[in-house]
């Protein structure tokens, strides 16, 4: 209880601290701190699987994601606040605290017990062949939403290759790789990208039976290259190389030939039949962990900004 | 046994617990950033460790134990370098923009 109360109070101190930083670079730490919060948070709700993914993607991948683009604002001039004007500031006040005050206000007229389905997801379960409740719900019972989420990060990647201006289009994103001279960063990528391949490996093997998965994994995954990428090891590729188109449109294409599959195995689209449900889950999972993980790591290196040597 | 397995963790996770609060105190008190630096690793590295061997007493398993260390080694490695990082950038008079 003592730790709960502490963990609420640090959790909104952090955030309010995040909206009042005038330096980007505190916000965007300050928002990293937050997400390792909330993932503590949600531990304490007994969500783990949700944890993991928060401090994987909400803290860590969006907080690179965002220190790249304070970095770009900061070298394009613009600071944080002296922007927008005090007017508009207000209405995002009233129109936050208006929404917060209505969640406040709907919170009395909840059901009580909440209504569940874990009951039903827990019955059903050996028709899937996994073991965690989670991955069942990802993987089967709703399917047809994670296959949606996987192709929406593929309308993402999409969007922000299209702000490179036409004749870049197809070239090779900004190098991020510093140059390191004392060889630092380099020594500590070529010790622990081996090691984080394996953890990010084992994170989405494990997922049919523990907390894990495969946004998890590969989220990982991507942060190993762009590890390696920071420090210099490897450079990105030219976004109009053939495999790393495959290897971005393999997830999603597999995903929906056997969710249409489903319509002539099993009766509807996305459906599984019970004899060999996890074969064909698994075979979805592992093209969608690779198409993500590349995902991740092309959003995090950005648009194309310099031409392809070819 | 138990007890004394217990009263162990109790012992060695009290003891990280204090070279936590003793790296965070440093680090909001010492003037410069070198300074700061080096207590955070006290907390790293001493800190996490002291509460890693805490926990070893209490895991039910090899395989348990073993991810702990891991766990440890692993922020032992990352501390180190981030620490080298920030503190050549703070020799090198602050970050470049």
């Amino acid at each position: 209880m003592a730790f709960d109360t502490v963990l609420a109070v640090s959790v909104l101190g952090v955030a309010a601290w995040t909206i009042v930083a005038r330096d980007m670079f505190a916000a965007v730490v300050g928002f990293i701190a937050f997400g390792l919060l909330v993932a503590l948070v949600w531990l304490r709700l007994a969500a783990p699987d949700v944890a993991l993914t928060e401090a994987a993607l909400g803290s860590g991948l969006t907080g690179g994601l965002l220190f790249g683009v304070s970095t770009r604002l900061g070298r394009a001039g613009t600071t944080m606040a002296g922007e927008t004007s005090g007017a508009l500031r207000l209405a995002a006040v009233l129109v936050c605290a208006l929404i917060a005050a209505g969640l406040v206000a709907l919170l009395p007229l909840l059901p009580e017990p909440a209504p569940t389905l874990a009951t039903l997801a827990a019955a059903n379960i050996t028709t899937t062949g996994l073991q965690n409740p989670v991955t069942a719900v990802l993987m089967a019972y709703r399917a047809i939403d994670t296959l949606l989420e996987v192709v929406v990060l593929l309308l993402v990647l999409l969007g922000m290759w299209s702000l490179a201006p036409d004749h870049l289009w197809s070239g090779l994103p900004r190098r991020s790789g510093l140059s390191d001279p004392d060889g630092l960063l380099t020594f500590v990528a070529q010790l622990l990208v081996p090691v984080g391949i394996l953890v990010g490996i084992h994170i989405f093997w494990i997922g049919s039976v523990t907390p894990g998965g495969e946004f998890q994994g590969a989220t990982i995954l991507a942060a190993m290259w762009i590890l390696a990428s920071v420090a210099g090891l490897v450079d990105a590729p030219a976004t109009n190389r053939r495999w790393l188109r495959l290897l971005l449109v393999a997830g999603p294409a597999v995903f929906l030939a056997i969710g249409l599959a489903g319509f002539a195995i099993a009766g509807s689209f996305l459906a599984y039949p019970a004899s060999y449900a996890k074969l064909l889950i698994l075979t979805i999972e592992i093209p969608v962990t690779l198409s993500i993980a590349a995902m991740l790591a092309l959003l995090v290196a950005g648009p194309p900004e310099r031409e392809s040597q070819r | 046994m138990r007890f004394a397995l217990d009263a162990l963790t109790i012992f060695a996770v009290a003891a990280g617990a204090f070279f936590f609060l003793a790296g965070t105190v440093g680090l909001l008190r010492f003037p410069d950033a070198l300074s700061r630096v080096h207590a955070l690793t006290k907390a790293d590295n001493l800190g996490l460790g002291l509460i890693v061997v805490g926990l070893l007493f209490q895991t039910e398993g090899l395989l348990a134990a073993l991810k702990l260390v891991a766990v440890w080694l692993l922020a032992l490695l990352a501390g180190a370098a981030v620490t080298q990082l920030i503190a050549r950038t703070a020799q090198a008079g602050g970050p470049r923009v």
